[in-house]
This record gives structure tokens, C-alpha cells and sequence, in this order.
């Protein structure tokens, strides 16, 4: 169960010639795939491009009516290799997953297929990560398309130029044997625009004709002597049919004035941000009705001499606009010129930023550099361009600088994963600082505060791998933590396997919360959930003694922290030879809460009875030194000020979003922290014998508390 | 549309040349600017604009600071506008902030700017973990948001518009909504909005109810800058009581102490004999007049009586220690128990039971013995771990069923051994050092005579906490010693008070004494 269901946006994909999708940017891209008879899909969830997975997990009943094949792969080589369906027959597929990191975990079964070549159009939807707001490493994709000679579409971020380049892809993989890549960046993917639908298309080839009549072509096998002859194929054959498909099918875009002395030249994907640089500069209207002649390459790679020259012929300078290093496109672009002696001069990153977002602030300055120059008379009278330095000069606004804190993203209320970091530090108190290998998902957020725990993150499901150095005799062991969704992505084999084999002493953390939870909550081997589509309950524990782990320890209950600190202590301490596993396992909160509190309302609302718990801090008691969440940093344990002369500093407080979890009891009583902690457990529609007991237990309390009051001196005389 | 865009040097296209409205909502993951951004995108489009949003989820969803962008504009006969996908700093025309510092952030991206931008805010403060790890107040000064609003901002709508939703049992975003239609920068009537809401069928009604008093409230400029409102309903007026004769004579002795120092001394000396009895209250009372001789004497008249004031605030809290018996008795009370049913908003028929967490040491049982029979069982390690093992562990205390209920009542009720118990001997004499140092350093240096009273905020918590906080004011008082002759001793306790308040550990406050060993 994915964090939504995607219902609604499954009715999207069943739209038709005449309708008008609306809605965001990867859903249309799922749509298109239906568009172009695609057979099969597969991909790995993660942001981006989780919305295609999540969606096509939902519409079961759409893909049937079309028969294509859906798959959720155990990770993004899985997804590629996939791809090797389209090798021998004319299949038509596409896989998705967040780039580079999945094109790293991908690149060997990529290379292997561009290798070879494809028959069935093949399209590889990568989610470009890049920029503000990225989780990843900064990196561009465009490289591995190079290095295995894979075509690269980077359309403007427009519903309906990127649906019509994927149809135009499919054709372009087939008329060039190569499998083409769909570089969309985070923001066009979540990017709300609409398009005009056609209908959706069978495969004409499907997944079944092709079992049951097998193809085998030796020469499509990478295996010398065919990997030789496979790159002179891709020089002689297939890179000459892409440049002139690409060029009769108008893939890449002009616009503006056919003269004028100085042209842009951009990835697709620029292409918004540069036509508002322009508008500030008074160079364009809102429409790109622009006074300065543009090339769009909606394709980067191949690039294409013959329209680079065409559109360089004749101008002093030209412009490109290539976000990220380093600068493929003008290495290329300068190349093509200079050997055809055209003399425009090659402006880009000497007059914008070789690294980061080209955001229309950036393009703005680049842009008016640019022009002032080659062409200043373009600027003419310069409109005032938005500038916002002068309020952030303003010294109110240098004052907010120090004031404004950090708001770094962390651990959901009642998440699963903080009492296990909770008792970490606990250990930490008692047995000092030890070696922590981190890994990808949401149990990265240990690095921040207030955990402050782990060293190093080397890729999804490598935790325990990046520990694998520190297999020796000493006084500490290394510690790794992977999640269930690098478990099995790759973590059972690079991680444990290699512990046993290797004979690695070091501890083992899997924490185990049901789901991929960073990307979205979608199910996987060992999912709790009864998945009909899938087969999930898988145990991690079965795995790890399956492949050889000995000491073992399976925590059901993640919350209970004093259990969860013994057994890392054991593990850290025990004189058991080779890896220490701890699988802990609870499930997420934020999917639990999404299941559960649907069905508690509707219990409450039926008259059944119900318990629901919350916690609480007696703010008398509390005597606001904070060491509680110090050790817990969940959302709804906060501070407030109390209106108390006698006191400075503000004390703990719960909030209502409060789930219960029972994170804050345990810490405190594991910790011997303080009393002032409550859970207050309200009885929801009680019976009979609840009612009884309590009016009872209360009547004689009520009248032990009137007694003492009564003795206590009347201090309403002070208040 | 609007007025103050910018004209082009293009000939003449119309609205060509406008660039479209801009609206970022910043908040924080799961504060649910996704549904305002859509309702948002939806409101456009039901007049014929072209409407995109972008944002960027991943982990900025999981409670981290987020941005939703959206532009919208009318198509030009069939042509689409070409929209950004990112804000432009200066070239905003409408933040929505979820919270108050995000406001502040979104103010430092350059995103309010005087020229152009219409801020809508809500002023309540969800704080960021930097603020609430902090041992001290490490709550962000929120004057200088509103500082900086004040020059940012070309309107300003702000107001708790957390509280207006929960009041009105929805979301802030629905709060939100209702707040843009009312500053009605966009060309768009009040139904339409509704119409947006309409439409959606979840929650459609408190969404309304909301969005209308959101919408409402903006109009009738029923907020300044409003304080969000108090978490709870302040209490009724007590009824006036008549003192007992014994309390009267104390409160008629606060009479002998100056202003400001006796309205603190008030509020202490409640504290201190709701705490043990009128008797301890009278001993507080005659430490004070001593401290406040001590003022007098070093001038304290000219300063208005820093040092009087301080120690009647320290010296309540030195006096009230968190014992057993304290805890006990709170837990037992009957304004706790109301306390947590206003908090839990319990209605008829709803059965509540809590449950504490009590983690007691053979340390908290050996403190309420009295102070002979304490000492020596502490000096018999072996029989004192025996007993330890026997006492130390967690207990799941449910305080109100029969059993255990007595037992804190009892406990509770044990204010007679107090006195005589080892746990207020030691408090007693720490207590009285402290005092000491500070009666000494204000004769000669009246301000480091107060930082010394003041460095008792350092002592709270319970067992392992507790002893932190102790050690780091030993160390802090220590410090001081060195410096006490210098001129600046009084700057130097106060830095290193506050460093000792920054960090759990002390590595800040054992910064401050390297540097001090450095020169002293």
C-alpha cells in the first residue's frame, strides 16, 4: 500500500482521443507510455518517478484491458535488464527510477543492452535529481548516455511537448536500434500542466506472442567478436539513422528571428526558465514571443552538427544554457564549429555558474552578461529586472539571519525508527562513540540532530558493505543500519552475505518498518501487508539465517527501547564470532496511521469500544532541561512557555498530533530521565464494568484529594 | 490585471507583456500545501488560466522546510503562457507562510519584497528541533520576524491561522485559502473559492466554516499582530480566600521588601509553602531579608533591587527541589487530573486512566531517609547496590486505580520527614554555599552578586540529568572564582552561564573555562 492510493489518477489513464489530461507531469508521462503501445514497464520507486510506479500498481485493470506487463523491480538493475525483453522482439518497453543513483545501480545491464541493440523500442525514464531540494549526490545523467551511446530527450517542461517526444522516442529506439533515455527533472515531474489525449494503443507484439516464439540471434549477445562489431554499428549504423530521424522528425525546436547576431542555444529543459529571463530583459512577452533567436534541444545527446552549424551560420555569438558540469553540450557544440570554421563565438559557462540550479534569477544574469558582451544595443532601455538585494541588505532582514533556525527534514510523529536511535544513544552513553555506516531512507535522518549518528552513506542498501574495511580485532565493533528497502534492493547479498562470507564481526541494524517508506510506502518482499498482486511476507530473518547468519535477534517491537539497548549492547559485546544481525521491525507510522485511523473512527462512531492513548507531560513536573527530546525530536513532543515568573526556561509539551506510540514513556524510563511523562489511555464508548470501576476508584480519590486540599494552606490568598 | 507589472519594449501585445501572478506557499512537510496549491491551480483554471504548480517533495516531506510555486495568467487567443517552475526573488505576488519562521525564510530567499508582494502568514510558531534541544530557551526571537516583515512586505495578512482552523475543526490550508480570497489580490469572487472547496467532497464542511471565518477575519481586520491564543482557557478568578493566621503574617511581611522584588517574592514565597508548609515559607522570607540587607548595604537602591528580585526567584526554586515526595503529591492532585481532561477536551461518558513512568533509584529512596540513617547506608556501597538492584527499575505507575494511587497519595503526604530527610540536608548546604558566594561577590561586584543567583537556573532535572545540571553549576560557580576580581567577572559568569545552557553535554560551557584558564 503505497501513502495514497492512486485511484483517482488511475481514471486518467483510461482517458481517450478528445479528452484533456490535467494533473502533474509523471503521470502524464504514464499516460504517453500507454499512448505508445508500450508491452511492458518496470522501474524502482523513489522521488520523482514514484507516482508511476504507485500508479501503475493501482490500475491492475487497465493494464489488463491492454495487456502490459507491469513489474515492481527489486531494484534498478533488475528494471534494466528487464529491457533485454525488446532485444529480440519488437516489444516496446520503458522503466523509470531517480537519476543518477538508479543509472549507477543500472549501468551495467544499460551497457550490455546498448551494446547489443534493441528491436522493440526501449525508453528508460530517468527522474534528473538535480538541484534545490535534490536528496542525491550532484551529478548529470547525461554522461551515461555518452558512454553507452544511448539517445538522450530532455523536452521543455510542457505536458505536451514531453508526451510527444516519448511517442517519437519508441520510434526513434526502433528506426535506430538503441535505447533511448527521458531525462525529466524533479520539478517538471511534479509540475501540474495539462495535454490533449489520444487513445490508449494495444501492443501489437505482445509479451506472450514473443514466449511462445522464442528469437535467438548470437550476434546480438555481447561477446567478442559481436561486441566489436556492435560498436561499429553504433558509429556507422545506428548513430547516423538517430541524426536523421531526429532531424526530419523536427525533434529539436527553433524560435524566434531567423537573423540577428547572436542566438541561445539550451537543453530543453531551460527552456521556461530562459524565456522568463528573457521577459525581465524586455526580450520576450510572456507568450515567447522573444526578439532573440533560439535552439531548444529537446534531444542533448546526439547532438546534431548539421542544425548547431545551420543555427550558428552568420552570428557573432551564441549562448548555451546547460545546467550541470561538466559542460558536455558547449565541448560538443565548440567541436562541430570549429571544424566547419564557423567563427560564432561559444559563450556558457563562463557567464553562468558551472554547478547548480539555472533558475530564472541565475539565466537572468547569465542572459544580460551574455548580451552586454555581444549584443548591448538588445537590451535597450532595460526595464528594472526584479532584484530583491535590497531588502535583503535591509538590517531587519541581516538581524533574521541569525535568527530564522534550521528546519532540516527528520523522523515522522510515532516513526518506529526513533526509539531505535533513541537507544543507540543510550548505548553511546554507555559504551562511548562507535563506528556508524548509515544507508539511504528515512533512517538517514540519524545524521541530523538530535541523533547525531552515522559516519558515512555509500548508496541504497550498502550500509553494511561500507563497513566491511573495519573486519578486525579491536576494542570497538562497526555498526551498519539498512533499512527493509535496501535489504532487498541489494543489502541481503553486498551487506550480509558478505559479513558471513568475510566472517565480519561487526553489528547489524535492519530496521524494518513494512515498506520502502522514503519513496512513498510501496510494498516489498517482506511487507506485512496482504498484497494480492504481489507476494509479500517474506521474512528478513528467514533471509539472513538463509544465507548463513548465525546470531540473529529479531525485535517485533521497536518501541520498546530498554530491549532494544540490551540487545545492541550483546551484539556489541557478545563474544559470538562473525556478523551480529538485529532486524526491528514496526511498522511506519505515517502508513499505519493512513490504515488505522480510518477504521478507529469508524469503531468509535459504531459505539465499539476503543482505547486511544496519547501522551502528556505534567508541566509542573517538567523542569525544562529538554534531555527528552534530546533523545527524540518527534514533531509533537515540543516546548511552550509557561506564564510563570519563577521560571525561565520553557517545558515539554505534547501536542494533539500525538499518535500514541509510546516512544516518549520508554525513553524516559530507559533513560531514568524524569516523571514527568503520562500516557493518558481514553476509553472510547466504555462498558459497563469500565464505568463502574472508574466511578469507584475516583469516588474514593476525589475524596482523598478533598481532604489534603482541605489541609493544605489557602494560597489563593497569594495568586 | 495588475498595474505595477512591467511594460516591455515589445510593441504593443497587451496583457502579453505582464508577466503572470506568482503565489509560493512555504511550509512544512505534511502541513498540507499540496491541497492548497491544487485548490489554487483549480481556481485558475475554472476561469479560463493556465494554471502550473511545481514542488518538490521527497524528504523535504518528512517535516522539513518545502516550497509549493504556482503561476497562473490567461491564454492569449489559444497561445499558453510559458510559466517558471521556481519563484524568482522580487517577483512574488503572494507568499503564503504555514508558520512563522517560515515566513521568516521565505523572507531571506528574497521572496517579500516591498514592491510587490502580499504576505499572508500565520503567527503561530511550530518549532524547529535547533530551538527545542537547546538545555536553556533556545526559542527563535520571533520580534524580528515581524521586524522584518515590516520593510519586506508590501501588505501584510497575518494572524494565527492555525488556531482559526482547529477552532473551526479543519486544516491551516483551508485557513489559508480564505485569507488569499480576502486579500483578494486575485481577480477571482469569494464563491468561486467556494465553488474550488465545493467540489472537492472530504471535509468539504469544515473546510468552508474555516475558509469563511479565515475570509472574515482578513476583512474585518480583526487581527493585529494577534499573539497566537493560550493553549488552554485561562482559569476562573479563584474565590476570595481568607488566610489562616500564620500565612497572613508571612504575606504581610512581603510588605518590608522593595518593589519589583516583592511581587517576585510573592510569587515565590507561594510556591515555597505549597511546596512544605508556612513555617518553610517563613524560612524563605528570612533568608530573603537577609539577602535583602546584603543589597542595601551594596547600594542595591541604584539598581533598582537586581540582586533582592533575582534571589527571591532562585531562592523559591533552590527551595522547592523535585523529590519524591513533590512528584507524588502533583501526580495526586485534583487540578491534574482536571488539567489532563481539559487538555484531552474528555467528554461525558469517556473513561480516562494515565499511566507514569517512574524510573526511582535507590539514590531517591535513600534522599527521603532521614539524614543519619542516609549517610550511613551510603556509606555502605555493597548493602546500597544489594538494595539498588532490589529498587531499580522501570514501573508503569497507573494513577488512578485504588492501589497505586495510595501509594502516591501516601508519598505524597510524607512533607513531615522532608525536613529531617538526607535529600534536604544536601540541598540545604548547597544551597547555602550559593547563597554565601553571592552575599561575598555582591559587596564588591553588585552585578556578579546577581549572575550568581541567577547560575542557579543551571540545577534541574531528575537522577542522571539532575547531576549534569549540578556538575555543570559547580563547574560554572568554580569558573567564576578565578575571575572574581576582574572588573568584567560579571560578563564572564553570565557567558558562562549561557554556554552551560547551549548544549546537553557542557562542551560549550567547558569552552568558555578553557578560555578562561587561558587568562586566569
Amino acid at each position: 500500500m503505497a501513502e495514497r492510493s492512486f485511484a483517482r489518477e488511475v481514471e486518467d489513464l483510461r482517458l481517450g482521443n478528445g479528452d484533456t489530461f490535467r494533473g502533474e507531469g509523471i503521470l502524464a508521462i504514464t499516460k504517453a507510455l500507454l499512448q505508445s503501445g508500450v508491452a511492458y514497464v518496470g522501474g524502482y520507486q523513489g522521488s520523482p518517478i514514484s507516482h508511476l510506479m504507485d500508479v501503475l500498481a493501482d490500475a491492475k485493470d487497465v493494464l489488463d484491458d491492454l495487456g502490459v506487463v507491469f513489474q515492481s523491480s527489486a531494484n534498478e538493475a533488475a528494471a534494466a535488464a528487464m529491457l533485454s525483453a525488446s532485444v529480440m522482439y519488437p516489444l516496446r518497453g520503458a522503466v523509470a527510477w531517480k537519476s543518477t543513483v538508479g543509472t549507477n545501480v543500472a549501468s551495467d545491464a544499460l551497457a550490455n543492452l546498448a551494446s547489443g541493440g534493441v528491436t522493440g523500442g526501449t525508453m528508460i525514464i530517468v527522474g534528473e535529481d538535480y538541484g534545490e531540494g535534490s536528496s542525491i549526490m550532484q551529478e548529470r545523467t547525461h554522461a551515461f548516455a555518452m558512454k553507452s551511446q544511448m539517445w538522450l530527450l530532455d523536452p521543455r517542461p510542457d505536458h505536451e511537448c514531453i508526451v510527444n517526444l516519448i511517442e517519437k522516442g519508441f520510434e526513434l529506439s526502433e528506426f535506430s536500434n538503441t535505447p533511448v533515455m527521458l531525462e525529466v527533472r524533479v520539478r517538471a515531474c511534479h509540475m501540474h500542466g495539462s495535454f490533449a489525449c489520444k487513445d490508449n494503443v494495444k501492443p501489437a507484439h505482445t509479451i506472450k506472442d514473443a514466449l511462445n516464439n522464442p528469437i535467438r540471434d548470437v550476434n546480438r549477445i555481447v561477446l567478442p567478436p559481436a561486441a566489436y562489431e556492435h560498436e561499429q554499428e553504433k558509429i556507422k549504423t545506428r548513430m547516423p539513422a538517430a541524426v536523421g530521424f531526429i532531424r526530419e522528425h523536427k525533434l529539436n525546436e527553433w524560435m524566434g528571428p531567423k537573423d540577428g547576431k547572436v542566438g541561445i542555444i539550451m537543453q530543453g529543459g531551460m527552456y521556461n526558465n530562459v524565456i522568463r529571463a528573457l521577459q525581465y530583459l524586455g526580450l520576450s512577452d510572456a507568450y515567447a514571443n522573444t526578439q532573440v533567436a533560439l535552439y531548444i534541444m529537446n534531444v542533448t545527446y546526439p547532438v546534431i552538427d548539421t542544425e548547431v552549424a545551420e543555427f550558428c551560420a552568420g552570428k557573432d555569438a551564441v549562448l548555451i544554457v546547460e545546467e550541470g558540469q561538466p559542460e558536455y553540450l558547449e565541448q560538443a557544440i565548440n567541436t562541430v564549429l570549429r571544424r566547419r570554421d564557423i567563427n560564432a563565438r561559444v559563450h556558457g559557462k563562463d557567464v553562468l555558474p558551472m554547478g547548480g540550479d539555472y533558475t530564472a534569477q541565475v539565466l537572468l544574469n547569465g542572459v544580460r552578461e551574455f548580451l552586454e558582451k555581444t549584443e548591448p544595443r538588445l537590451l535597450g532601455n532595460r526595464p528594472p529586472a526584479p532584484d530583491a538585494t535590497p531588502t535583503l541588505n535591509h538590517p531587519a532582514v541581516e538581524k533574521l539571519k541569525q535568527v530564522v533556525p534550521a528546519r532540516p527534514p527528520g523522523l515522522c510523529t510515532g516513526c518506529p525508527e526513533r526509539p531505535i536511535f533513541a537507544a543507540m544513544k543510550l548505548v553511546e552513553e554507555e559504551l562511548g562513540q562507535h563506528h556508524v555506516s548509515a544507508d539511504i531512507g528515512c533512517h538517514l535522518f540519524s545524521i541530523l540532530p538530535p541523533f547525531n549518528i552515522g559516519a558515512t552513506t555509500m548508496g541504497f542498501g550498502l550500509g553494511p558493505a561500507s563497513t566491511s574495511a573495519f573486519n578486525v580485532k579491536a576494542d570497538k565493533r562497526s555498526i551498519a543500519v539498512m533499512g527493509d528497502g535496501g535489504f532487498w534492493h541489494n543489502g541481503l547479498t553486498s551487506g550480509i552475505g558478505n559479513a558471513v562470507f568475510n566472517k565480519h564481526d561487526g553489528v547489524f541494524v535492519i530496521v524494518d518498518n513494512f515498506y520502502t517508506s522514503a519513496t512513498g510506502g510501496q510494498d516489498i518482499l517482506s511487507s506485512r501487508a496482504i498484497n494480492k498482486r504481489r507476494d509479500t511476507n517474506n521474512s528478513i530473518v528467514k533471509a539472513v539465517k538463509g544465507i548463513g547468519g548465525q546470531w540473529v535477534r529479531q525485535l517485533d517491537r521497536t518501541y520498546d527501547v530498554g530491549k532494544m539497548r540490551d540487545t545492541l549492547k550483546e551484539a556489541l559485546t557478545t563474544r559470538e564470532e562473525g556478523p551480529k544481525v538485529i532486524v526491528a521491525s514496526s511498522e511506519c507510522m505515517l502508513n499505519k496511521q493512513r490504515r488505522v485511523k480510518p477504521q478507529i473512527a469508524k469503531a468509535i462512531k459504531d459505539g465499539t469500544r476503543v482505547v486511544k492513548e496519547r501522551f502528556g507531560v505534567d508541566e509542573d513536573v517538567c523542569t525544562g532541561d529538554h534531555a527528552c527530546i534530546r533523545l527524540s525530536g518527534c514533531p509533537s513532543l515540543s516546548v511552550k512557555q509557561l506564564d510563570d515568573p519563577l521560571r525561565d526556561d520553557p517545558v515539554a509539551a505534547i501536542d494533539n498530533s500525538c499518535v500514541g506510540c509510546g516512544n516518549c514513556g520508554e525513553v524516559a524510563e530507559a533513560a531514568v530521565l524524569c516523571p514527568s511523562f503520562y500516557r493518558a489511555d481514553v476509553i472510547h464508548n466504555p462498558t459497563g464494568w469500565d464505568k463502574f470501576r472508574s466511578k469507584v476508584a475516583m469516588a474514593v480519590i476525589g475524596w482523598l484529594q478533598r481532604r489534603r486540599d482541605r489541609r493544605r494552606p489557602a494560597l489563593e490568598a497569594l495568586a | 490585471m495588475r498595474d505595477e507589472t512591467v511594460r516591455l519594449a515589445l510593441p504593443a501585445a497587451g496583457d502579453a507583456t505582464e508577466r503572470p501572478i506568482s503565489i509560493a506557499i512555504v511550509a512544512m512537510g505534511g502541513q498540507g500545501g499540496g491541497v492548497l496549491t491544487d485548490w489554487i491551480v483549480q481556481l485558475a483554471e475554472n476561469h479560463g488560466w493556465v494554471a502550473q504548480s511545481t514542488s518538490v517533495p521527497g524528504v523535504a516531506q518528512r517535516t522539513g522546510a518545502t516550497i509549493y510555486y504556482i503561476e497562473a495568467m490567461p491564454p492569449l487567443d489559444g497561445r499558453k503562457p510559458i510559466l517558471s517552475l521556481m519563484p524568482t526573488p522580487g517577483d512574488v505576488d503572494v507568499v503564503m507562510a504555514a508558520e512563522f519562521m517560515e515566513a521568516g525564510r521565505s523572507i531571506l530567499r528574497g521572496l517579500v519584497t516591498p514592491e510587490r508582494t502580499t504576505l499572508i502568514a500565520s503567527n503561530h510558531r511550530s518549532f524547529a528541533i535547533g530551538e527545542k534541544i537547546a538545555p536553556g530557551n533556545g526559542i527563535a526571537d520571533q520580534g524580528a520576524v515581524s521586524g522584518a516583515i515590516g520593510v519586506a512586505a508590501r501588505n501584510e495578512i497575518i494572524f494565527d491561522l492555525n488556531a482559526l482552523a482547529i477552532k473551526h475543526g479543519s486544516v491551516i490550508s483551508a485557513a489559508m485559502f480564505g485569507a488569499l480570497a480576502a486579500a483578494s489580490v486575485l481577480p477571482f469572487s469569494r464563491e468561486s473559492y467556494l465553488d474550488v472547496i465545493r467540489a472537492g467532497e472530504k471535509g468539504a464542511r469544515a473546510s468552508i466554516e474555516t475558509f469563511e471565518a479565515a475570509f472574515d477575519q482578513v476583512q474585518t481586520k480583526s487581527f493585529g499582530d494577534a499573539a497566537p491564543a493560550p493553549s488552554r482557557p485561562a482559569k476562573a478568578v479563584p474565590p476570595l480566600v481568607v488566610p489562616d493566621a500564620d500565612l497572613a503574617r508571612l504575606i504581610a511581611r512581603l510588605k518590608d521588601l522593595p518593589e519589583p522584588a516583592a511581587a517576585m517574592a510573592r510569587a515565590g514565597l507561594k510556591k515555597v509553602v505549597d511546596f512544605q508548609d508556612v513555617a518553610y515559607g517563613g524560612e524563605y522570607l528570612d533568608l530573603l531579608g537577609r539577602l535583602c540587607a546584603a543589597d542595601r548595604s551594596a547600594g542595591g537602591a541604584g539598581k533598582s533591587f537586581a540582586f533582592t528580585t533575582a534571589a527571591a526567584k532562585y531562592l523559591a526554586n533552590a527551595m522547592t527541589y523535585d523529590d519524591v515526595i513533590r512528584v507524588a503529591d502533583l501526580k495526586t492532585r485534583a487540578s491534574r487530573r482536571s488539567r489532563i481532561e481539559d487538555e484531552l477536551e474528555l467528554s461525558e461518558g469517556q473513561v480516562l486512566h494515565t499511566t507514569e513512568f517512574m524510573h526511582p533509584r535507590m539514590e531517591e529512596v535513600m534522599g527521603m531517609l532521614p539524614a543519619g540513617f542516609g549517610r550511613w547506608l551510603g556509606a555502605r556501597p555493597r548493602l546500597l547496590g544489594f538494595l539498588d538492584r532490589r529498587v531499580n527499575r522501570g514501573r508503569r505507575v497507573k494513577t488512578y486505580s485504588l492501589p497505586w494511587f495510595l501509594m502516591l497519595y501516601v508519598v505524597g503526604g510524607m512533607r513531615g520527614m522532608r525536613r529531617r530527610s538526607l535529600r534536604h540536608a544536601v540541598e540545604t548546604a548547597h544551597r547555602d554555599a550559593w547563597l554565601k558566594a553571592a552575599t561575598e561577590a555582591v559587596s564588591t561586584n553588585y552585578q556578579l552578586g546577581v549572575e550568581i543567583l541567577q547560575c542557579r537556573r543551571l540545577v534541574k532535572g531528575y537522577s542522571d540529568t539532575h547531576s549534569r545540571g549540578l556538575s555543570k553549576f559547580d563547574k560554572t560557580l568554580a569558573a567564576i572564582k578565578l575571575v572574581e576580581r576582574r572588573d568584567d567577572a560579571a560578563d564572564w559568569a553570565r557567558r558562562l552561564r549561557e554556554a552551560a545552557l547551549k548544549d546537553g553535554p557542557g562542551k560549550e560551557l567547558d569552552g568558555v573555562i578553557q578560555t578562561i584558564k587561558t587568562f586566569a
